[in-house]
């Protein structure tokens, strides 16, 4: 790819986040004086970019500061050195919930808030005044698969169900970018396996610009244009999904390379749940 | 003379203090005997209670004698401590002594001052400082009530509050239902208390105006006129301390500071 000829979307320059110097704990006052002023750093010097339309997939073992990373792209956190350049704008000049509008996120839980699923959806165009109709949000709920479901509270929805509708609230937004943070790692079985074919095939039609994180290789190689590897908070590989996740197959002990993976990704293969790292 | 009465008074309720604490400690040596007693932390407890109404009392002997705004330093000084518990509550929430003062003196110190401009309180010490101890006392109950059980469901919900800001939601609007959640919990046990006068608890002001020879009808009159100003100055610092709490757990760029 000719890096000259598209502009990059998102451009994270050296991004860093630090643990705050722990919140005053009251009682161990001589200890707080003795700790240092900065704290452990969770993130540190992260640099990469997105072209508009690609997908990038952040993997890494848990607690390897993929979530942090995520959050520090929509602001939820802030990063304690770096900045987001977000189509070549310095982020922090972007008021706050105009930049979480811009970027999207989905989150390993679907989290979605009391009432029923047609409220969760019109939630994001609500904030700015402007009302979603019903038959615009069938619309958006029958390309998910949950046709008739408009009225339906959200405690009756399953695990798969919710996180559907958690990626339509974001969509809803039409975000320029979409965060996706373990969106299938809470999920059964038959529901992972919906909910990312469901995604693939929405970043295909959509096309998507997408920052994935996954702690699966093979979700990985499946979707992703290029991946970013973490490790203890620090960028260890960066590059096509060839170059990056050969590697880290190699060390599963699997001989497929990440290419045949993405040719075949018609099955989906399996894998063990890690700890979520948030 | 009336160190003499005085004197005669302060050993009979000496007496009564003594025979009051030691049928408390039998109750809780019963309870021992059981298994269930805290026998050896009641002593201790007693000695510092008796201490503690002992000093107010010779401070309100002190401020009786003295010109009527002295009651407004005994009632600022209360809203100073009630605020610090009121913080040692809300621990995670920065700032929150201030916040607790602010709406401290917003609720109370507003509905005190009308409650006095309208003459439904007289400007007499012997009045301003019981009934002001218990708005202020009662202010600070529901306040406490209130930051717990708001901090309580912001912790459990920041999924949920950060999902709302992700969708471009304002900070109020992430927390607003966790807010109401918790105005309401702080208004329970006032409203229950409301609905019971006379049932289940006849309060403070009102035995003491029978104690002392008021007739039981005006006394139970006024007794509602102090619960209403009551509710109103504790229901209207849990609103001020609502409006502003949001403020303190945010940051200007709308990031949740208050998490597990």
């Amino acid at each position: 790819m000719d890096s000259n000829s598209n502009f990059p979307l998102l451009r994270c320059v050296e991004l860093t986040r630090e643990l705050p110097a722990g919140p005053d704990s009251g009682k161990a006052s001589i200890a707080s004086s003795i700790r240092p002023k900065s704290g452990r750093s969770i993130l540190s010097g992260v640099t990469f970019e997105v072209k508009a339309g690609a997908v990038l997939a952040v993997v890494g073992p848990s607690g390897s500061g993929k979530s942090t990373l995520l959050r520090l792209l929509n602001r939820l956190d802030e990063p304690t050195s770096g900045t987001v350049l977000l189509d070549g704008i310095d982020y922090r000049t972007i008021p706050a919930r105009q930049l979480r509008r811009r970027v999207g996120m989905v989150t390993q839980r679907a989290y979605l808030f009391p009432g029923t699923v047609a409220e969760n959806i019109a939630f994001g165009p609500r904030q700015v005044g402007s009302s979603l109709c019903s038959g615009n949000i069938e619309k958006m709920l029958g390309r998910v698969g949950l046709g008739g479901f408009a009225e339906r509270s959200t405690s009756t929805l399953s695990g798969g169900e919710a996180q559907r509708v958690a990626i339509t609230r974001a969509l809803a937004n039409s975000p320029e970018l979409l965060l996706l943070d373990e969106p299938t790692s809470a999920l059964d079985e038959a529901a992972r396996d919906e909910v990312e074919k469901l995604l693939a095939s929405l970043i295909r039609e959509q096309n998507l610009t997408c920052v994935w994180v996954t702690h699966d290789p093979r979700q990985a190689a499946r979707h992703a244009d290029s991946v970013l590897r973490l490790e203890a908070g620090r960028l260890s590989a960066y590059g096509a999904v060839d170059d990056v996740l050969d590697l880290q197959i190699a060390g599963d002990g699997k001989a497929s390379s990440a290419k045949e993976m993405k040719a075949g990704s018609g099955a989906i293969p399996q894998q063990s749940l890690g700890r979520a790292d948030d | 003379m009336i160190e003499r009465y005085f004197h005669s008074q302060l050993s009979q309720g000496a007496v009564e203090c003594v025979v009051a604490a030691l049928m408390a400690l039998l109750v809780m040596a019963i309870a021992e005997r059981r298994g269930v007693g805290l026998l050896r932390e009641l002593p201790l407890a007693q000695l510092r209670g008796i201490l503690q109404i002992v000093a107010v009392g010779a401070v309100l002997a002190l401020l009786l004698r003295g010109p009527a705004w002295t009651s407004l330093i005994a009632l600022a000084a209360m809203m100073l401590a009630a605020a610090s518990i009121v913080r040692s509550r809300a621990r995670l929430i920065r700032g929150s002594f201030l916040l607790a003062l602010v709406s401290i003196c917003a609720g109370a110190g507003s509905v005190l001052a009308v409650m006095i401009a309208a003459g439904i309180l007289p400007l007499r010490i012997t009045m301003l400082v019981p009934v002001g101890s218990m708005v202020i006392a009662q202010t600070m109950n529901m306040q406490s009530i209130f930051l717990d059980r708001f901090r309580g469901e912001v912790v459990s919900h920041t999924g949920e509050i950060e999902s709302a800001l992700a969708l471009g939601a304002s900070a109020e609007t992430a927390v607003s239902i966790y807010l109401r959640a918790a105005y309401k919990a702080s208004l329970i046990p006032s409203i229950d208390s409301i609905r019971s006068l006379g049932i289940v608890w006849i309060p403070g002001i009102m035995a003491g105006m029978v104690l002392s020879g008021a007739s039981p009808v005006y006394a139970a009159l006024y007794q509602f006129v102090v619960i209403s100003i009551i509710f109103s100055a504790a229901a209207l610092t849990c609103l001020t301390c609502s409006a502003l709490v949001t403020g303190r757990i945010f940051n200007a760029d709308e990031q949740l500071l208050l998490r597990p």
